[in-house]
């Protein structure tokens, strides 16, 4: 895992020791808000509906014990014990106080976190694979990678005040799993078809939101050792002629839309050229210090198969039902990875308490070489489990309510906060997470649907990836009440694809039946062994348009 | 940035979030007379007409140290008080409606004024 250097450190603790100072001249009255309020952002601090809100960055998702220790700290002792995890990779505080946000801010730097880009119109958080580094489907751990982006981009002065706000995700894998083709720039670690040689494919101008958008591939193969001129020149193409004059068409999908791809592409490519390469990017040196942080820990050698796991699985169903759906393959035989889902059924998606960060820590030091992860589907991952262990680990989670069989399941749902917490909604998401994963909670019925991603947002920013669930739904607000409508169709892996409009929007307590209807169709129409998104694909949207049709009218 | 929002429809309530907490408030008139901010939605002072809605923005102006994001917000009177109109501040002055423990439905700052 990336120490910070000295430079880190002292930088970190000199921003909290400013934002101290800003906080100071606020509550003095020597800042108004006006003047106040960019700053507080800079530093993650919102105001939302009833209280702040801190938006702590967890770069590429990866965490160490300790990290998630000190968090379940600053929630028990800042806020009211639980964190919420977002799908960008971050953790948000929804209740502390202004007053206590640098002592917070402390608290992280202590553990080498803070929420430096967290907000404003930056290069944000870099997000990744959360299988990154032990997954069987990838080429090279994109981490250093991340790494090398978060060093390049921190209050990278030319790109502080872009058009918009800008987001960068990374993969090494084949399959997606970090939705790069909804980001800004998303970065596929590549084999050369002919040499070889490792490289990344560069797509730009993804992006969710009131305008979706997948991403466009610009470069097909792009040498290791060009990356940071490249990123260079294409924030630049962005940052001179991306609207400043229109915040809804300022997006850098907008620009590639606009101008096309071609020239786009054009533009970039006259722009790298005229660089220095040598000075932007960085040197061999730095690229192997930083992927020596990244070596894979000290494995054991076991044989693939586990005796002890196939004996408890044959004794408790239950356990066989949470490995046969929480773990995925690790490259390394007699591992696995372990997802650990915070979708339990009737309870706020990516919300974890206190008392289970620390419980999900302890198991990590113990289990998993002190590391986690954080998903964009907004679970946890202990990424280096030995399938020995996976008995001792699912007897802890249970007593905590962290046991739930669910992952990529119909009740594993992404949902934002939405209007119980966020000020820019127009109606709720977690309400209609909860009502949906009620009427599914039978593993039965999950396990015989199989795989199926709802992901709702409650307003049109999109947070929640609705545009790319294979169902989405989308909270609006008609007449004074909150309507709901629905999307099909939307993929947010390496297929990626934005999802279309199903009919008009619905009252929330027929949303429920709504994907009742909406599967229903797909087990009458699904092949042998096809998956709900295969069918979508095949079958169309018309059989469930008229299904919808009939639920709409009816209400 | 600081744009005032058109007047909502009397009778209306001014909210806020304090500066240092950020907890929901609202403008209440003390027993001189004064305007002060309490954190009990029942306690909340209606205004009728337009002066009193036009003391109220005042208040609000007047009240940048202490308080973020004042607004006017249209209200019913119930039985226990002005309840806003639109479900979005219902749900600012009641706190997340999937956790009745948190907020001023769990009693959170009903006891009293605003101190401090
Ligand atoms: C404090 C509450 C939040 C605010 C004020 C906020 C604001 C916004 C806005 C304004 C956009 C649209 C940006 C654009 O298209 O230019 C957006 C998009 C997005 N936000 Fe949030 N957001 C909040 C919470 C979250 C949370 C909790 C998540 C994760 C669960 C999240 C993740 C995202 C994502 C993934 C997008 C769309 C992807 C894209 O950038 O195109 N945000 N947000
Ligand atoms: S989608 Fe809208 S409601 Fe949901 S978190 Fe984003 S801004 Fe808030």
């Amino acid at each position: 895992m990336y120490r910070y250097d000295e430079f880190d450190e002292r930088f970190v603790r000199d921003r909290v020791a400013q934002f101290g100072d800003q906080v100071a001249r606020r509550l003095d009255g020597s800042l108004t808000e006006d003047e106040f309020k960019p700053l507080r952002l800079k530093n993650g601090v919102y105001l939302q509906l009833h209280a702040y809100m801190l938006r702590i960055a967890i770069p590429y998702g990866t965490l160490s014990s300790r990290q998630l220790r000190q968090l379940a700290l600053i929630g028990e002792r800042y806020d009211r014990s639980y964190g919420h995890f977002t799908t960008r990779q971050n953790l948000q505080f929804n209740w502390p106080k202004l007053r206590d946000v640098p002592a917070i801010l402390d608290l992280l730097a202590d553990v080498e976190m803070h929420c430096i880009q967290t907000s404003g119109n930056c290069i944000r958080n870099v997000t990744a694979d959360h299988f990154a580094g032990v997954a069987q489907d990838e080429i090279e751990d994109p981490r250093p990678v991340c790494e090398l982006i978060r060093q390049w981009s921190t209050a990278h002065p030319e790109f502080s005040y872009l058009p918009r706000k800008f987001k960068i995700a990374a993969t090494g894998a084949q399959h997606d799993r970090a939705v790069i083709k909804a980001h800004d720039i998303g970065l596929r670690i590549v084999r050369h078809p002919e040499s070889g040689e490792i490289g990344y494919e560069i797509s730009v101008g993804g992006g969710l939101g009131r305008t979706p958008m997948i991403g466009k591939v610009v470069r097909d193969f792009l040498p290791k050792a060009d990356l940071l001129a490249y990123l260079e020149a294409v924030m630049r193409v962005y940052n001179l002629e991306g609207r400043r004059d229109n915040k809804y068409k300022a997006r850098v999908k907008i620009l590639v839309h606009e101008i096309g791809t071609e020239e786009f592409r054009r533009r970039v490519e006259a722009e790298f050229s005229a660089l220095d390469g040598p000075s932007v990017n960085a040197d061999a040196e730095e690229l192997a210090r930083i992927a020596a942080y990244f070596t894979p820990p000290a494995y054991e050698t076991l044989p693939p198969d586990s005796g002890a796991l196939a004996v408890a699985k044959a004794g408790n169903p239950d356990f066989a039902r949470w490995v046969d759906t929480n773990l995925t393959p690790h490259r390394v035989p007699g591992y696995t990875a372990v997802t650990i889902s915070l979708k339990p059924v009737g309870l706020a998606p990516g919300d974890a308490t206190s008392e289970q960060m620390r419980l999900v820590a302890d198991l990590a030091e113990r289990y998993s070489f002190d590391e986690l992860r954080v998903t964009h589907a907004q679970n946890l991952v202990l990424p280096h489990v030995r399938k020995d262990d996976l008995f001792a680990i699912w007897q802890a989670l249970v007593p905590v309510g962290l046991a739930t069989a669910n992952l990529g399941l119909i009740t594993d749902i992404i949902a934002c906060p939405g209007l119980d917490y966020c000020s820019l909604a127009t109606a709720r998401s977690i309400p209609i997470a909860q009502a949906i994963a009620q009427r599914f909670a039978d593993a039965d019925r999950q396990a015989s649907i199989g795989e199926l991603n709802i992901k709702i947002s409650g307003c049109i920013n999109a947070c929640g990836h609705h545009h790319v669930g294979h169902i989405g739904i989308l909270g609006l607000e008609k007449r004074g009440i909150e309507s709901y409508q629905i999307t099909l169709g939307g993929d947010a892996t390496e297929n990626a694809a934005i999802g279309e409009i199903l009919g008009p929007g619905l009252p929330a307590e027929d949303v429920p039946d709504a994907i009742e209807a909406i599967v229903g169709v797909y087990e009458s129409q699904r092949h042998d062994g096809e998956r709900f998104i295969e069918t979508v694909k095949r079958v169309g949207l018309v059989p469930f348009k008229a299904a919808f049709r009939e639920l709409a009218d009816a209400a | 940035m600081t744009s005032t929002p058109k007047r909502p429809p009397l009778p209306a309530i001014l909210l806020a979030n304090d500066l240092l907490d950020g907890d929901v408030v609202f403008a209440v008139e003390d027993a001189d007379g004064a305007l002060d901010w309490t954190r009990d939605p029942r306690l909340a002072l209606v205004a009728d007409e337009g002066v009193a809605a036009g003391r109220l923005e005042a208040f609000a102006a007047a009240a940048r140290q202490q308080v973020v994001d004042a607004y006017l917000v249209d209200v019913e009177i119930g039985p226990n008080g002005p309840v806003p109109r639109h479900f979005r501040e219902r749900f600012k002055t009641l706190g997340p409606s999937t956790r009745p423990d948190l907020g001023k439905q769990a009693g959170e700052g009903i006891a009293g004024r605003r101190s401090a």
